[in-house]
């Protein structure tokens, strides 16, 4: 009887792990085995002076703290995500409420929030390279109607923050709105009947129920959002190479800078390692602190 | 059922797996039996930095070499632009698959001598060619390809950077179209002159080449900006202080370029219409001016500061190492093929790049073209004054490093002489594992 038992329990077990082992395979190839590979090729010199990589422990981390374009990159990273998170969700809920409440050309209209976010970020790149582009660009052409100077959107270390954060805003929002236009429907009805029974105002409709029944996808989306925010490059290497001077240079294309420019294998590894990490401190905290303080229904 | 379905899942998974990890092999049995036939295959990467329709250039002078040569197959490789080429070699390199032969750019000699990736020509060139062929290409060409008296790699797309201006802007504002400014001052005097409402004086991209137009600068005011072996930088010289210094002053105090930096592919097309009356651009845009642009232009030496100078620039051929004996003397058969007067000077006149051998300007087909369009000569006789491009160990650092503090200074975030020291003090320390 006992041993019948086990059986059975091998052949459920042995079944959930025979249908996990194909992605926990791939999981174990291209994530598992690179991240450990690189946490641990972090602690040798490995650069164009070095012909076989030399350890040399925590030698890579010093230099990085004493790099000053390394902290450059950083505290733009964070300027990008506290110039496109909140801004891009909030846009993203107020298109979510438009499009939900419209009763004709809604589809029509959510196409029009939505496509940013169907084109590659190459294309977008282009598209706004036009757009930043001094004399001839569109933006240029705008501005000059209103008797505007020209701006050297791109060539201006000041500038460059804003048009950046401006077109990620515009790629992001109608992403995030998706999320909210789902949790718009979870959100049941008979609330909303009752409220207006009440007559309360849709401020009060909006602060009291929709806000707060929305917080989950609130949160879900805040996560993407700022791992979204980490994970920009490629509107670097058609724009601006992260010029002029790094103003507009993130951690990730300099990642790739000191692994494809510099060859430097070890301090690119030590890089990334940085990189990881704040990911995961991101998504820990988000899941662990936040979650906690959200009204689930 | 399920049971069943889940386990084929996993085998055609697993077949997949092993499906990637065999292609290698495979790609080995095919090169064995290259060999039992006596047929040579090559692989040949190559990058493309100007505009036009080349990988079919290329690819044509490839056909034309394999029908000229059964026993050999080159198979050319489109790689992109100069950094994506470098990075497909360098990368191949490190995972010990490298191409047998490559265009990369000439300035990383370096980089690829470090990482023991490239062979010494010397050999081949004694056996077939001697000092006949390779005293035929330029000096200046020629100085980023030898170190330590050995020559790595074979001049091909090569350029230098020159003075385009519209003349028709110069009969406008009353300067002599046959007079382009011969110095510094006169520079500054004409630019002043030809700027107007929707018209800059004169525009010098600052974005991916920066290092490359300011060592321009740097030449002309009397010093190249590194030593012969790689392993010095003179950044911080007063001489480069007062290059850069004109730079700022021909945005923020004259007004007659535009302020912050300039993007380096948008220069020429300002040009093109008409939005600048001159521009400092390589050659290697020649051929693509002279098509597009509707008004009457010339193309000048770079004005002088205390001597005509110009870095030169572009790509060469390399040889990788880890190819046996064969394959090197077909390769080298190659290179020659691809660099023969007649062939130079056709690639020459197709793009603009300047002809890196002289007897390619001795050919009927150049000497035709030049006096149909005697522009396309500038480059060449500039060529006395052009010296090396900025070439040294750990190059990548080294040029972001200058770069960088030329952008902080056009930006205005930081005065020219701090910025270029700084600059100095990063390459130094960049260097500094090499000059043990």
């Amino acid at each position: 009887m006992e041993k019948g038992q086990w059986a059975a329990k091998f052949k459920i077990n042995a079944y959930a792990w025979l249908l996990l082992l194909p992605s926990l395979i791939f999981l174990i190839l291209f994530t598992f085995y690179p991240v450990i590979k690189t946490l641990i090729f972090s602690f040798y010199q490995a650069d164009l002076s070095t012909p076989e990589p030399l350890f040399n422990g925590i030698d890579n981390y010093r230099r990085m703290l004493g790099d000053e374009v390394f902290w450059k990159v950083l505290k733009n990273n964070l300027w990008i995500t506290l110039g496109t998170v909140p801004t891009s969700m909030a846009l993203a809920l107020m298109m979510a409420l438009y499009a939900n409440k419209l009763l004709r050309v809604k589809s029509l209209i959510r196409t029009a929030f939505f496509y940013p976010t169907v084109i590659p970020m190459i294309a977008i790149a282009n598209i706004w390279l036009f757009i930043y582009t001094p004399e001839y660009g569109a933006l240029s052409h705008f501005l000059h109607w209103f008797g505007l100077e020209h701006l050297n959107w791109l060539g201006n270390q000041e500038l460059v923050t804003w048009a950046m954060i401006i077109m990620i805003i515009w790629k992001e929002a109608g992403y995030f709105m998706i999320f909210y236009l789902a949790g718009l429907q979870n959100i049941s009805q008979e609330l909303y009947e009752s409220a207006s029974l009440d007559g309360a105002k849709s401020w009060t409709v909006f602060s009291r129920i929709t806000f707060p029944l929305l917080m989950p996808t609130t949160l879900f989306v805040m996560v993407i959002a700022v791992t979204n925010s980490f994970k920009l490059v490629d509107h670097l290497v058609i724009m601006t190479q992260g010029g002029p001077d790094n103003a507009s240079n993130l951690l990730l294309y300099y990642i790739y800078q000191t692994a494809f420019s510099f060859w430097d294998q070890g301090m690119a590894s030590a890089l990334t390692v940085v990189m990881v990490l704040i990911l995961v401190v991101i998504a820990a905290f988000q899941f662990l602190f936040l979650d906690k303080k959200i009204h689930y229904n | 059922m399920r049971f069943l379905k889940s386990v084929l899942v996993i085998i055609l998974s697993m077949v997949l797996l092993a499906g990637c990890s065999a292609a290698k092999p495979a790609a080995n049995v095919q090169n064995n039996e290259g060999k039992a036939e006596e047929k040579v295959e090559l692989t040949f990467y190559y990058p493309v930095a100007v505009g036009g329709p080349l990988t079919k250039t290329i690819d044509g002078m490839a056909a034309e070499f394999m029908k000229e040569n059964p026993n050999i197959a080159v198979k050319p490789v489109y790689t992109g632009s100069y950094a994506d080429t470098t990075t497909k070699v360098q990368a191949g390199v490190q995972g010990k698959n490298p191409p047998d032969i490559a265009i990369v750019q000439s300035t990383e000699l370096y980089s690829l001598l470090d990482m023991d990736a490239i062979l010494p020509l010397d050999d081949l060139i004694a056996q077939d060619g001697g000092d006949e062929f390779i005293k035929d290409f330029y000096p200046g060409f020629l100085e980023n390809s030898q170190v330590d008296g050995k020559t790595y790699s074979i001049p091909f797309q090569r350029s230098t950077i020159v003075l385009y201006y519209n003349k028709d802007a110069f009969k406008e504002v009353g300067l002599d179209p046959a007079k382009p400014p011969k110095n510094w001052d006169e520079l500054v005097d004409y630019a002043k002159k030809l700027n107007k409402d929707g018209r800059t004086g004169v525009e010098i991209p600052t974005t991916g080449f920066a290092y490359w137009l300011f060592q321009a600068f740097a030449l002309e005011n009397g010093k190249n900006l590194m030593s012969a072996d790689g392993k010095e930088v003179y950044f911080d010289t007063p001489e480069n202080v007062e290059a850069l210094q004109l730079w700022i002053d021909l945005a923020k105090r004259d007004k007659v370029m535009p302020e912050g930096v300039i993007d380096w592919a948008t220069v020429p097309s300002n040009f093109i219409a008409g939005k600048t009356a001159m521009m400092y651009h390589t050659t290697g845009n020649l051929t693509n001016v002279k098509t597009n642009a509707k008004f009457d232009f010339g193309v000048a030496y770079l004005p002088a500061k205390k001597n005509f100078g110009s870095p030169t620039g572009g790509g060469n051929f390399y040889l990788f190492k880890g190819i046996d004996e064969k394959k090197q003397k077909a390769a080298w058969k190659f290179i020659k093929f691809m660099t023969e007067p007649e062939r130079t000077a056709q690639w020459s006149i197709d793009t603009g790049y300047v002809a890196a051998r002289k007897s390619a300007y001795e050919t009927e087909k150049m000497k035709n073209y030049i006096s149909e369009f005697p522009a396309a000569a500038v480059a060449r006789d500039q060529l006395e004054f052009a010296k090396a491009e900025l070439s040294t160990h750990n190059n990548g650092r080294v040029t972001k490093a200058l770069s960088d503090a030329l952008q902080a200074a056009i930006t205005g975030q930081t005065a020219p002489a701090e910025a270029l020291k700084k600059a100095q003090q990063e390459a130094e320390k960049a260097l500094a594992t090499f000059n043990k």
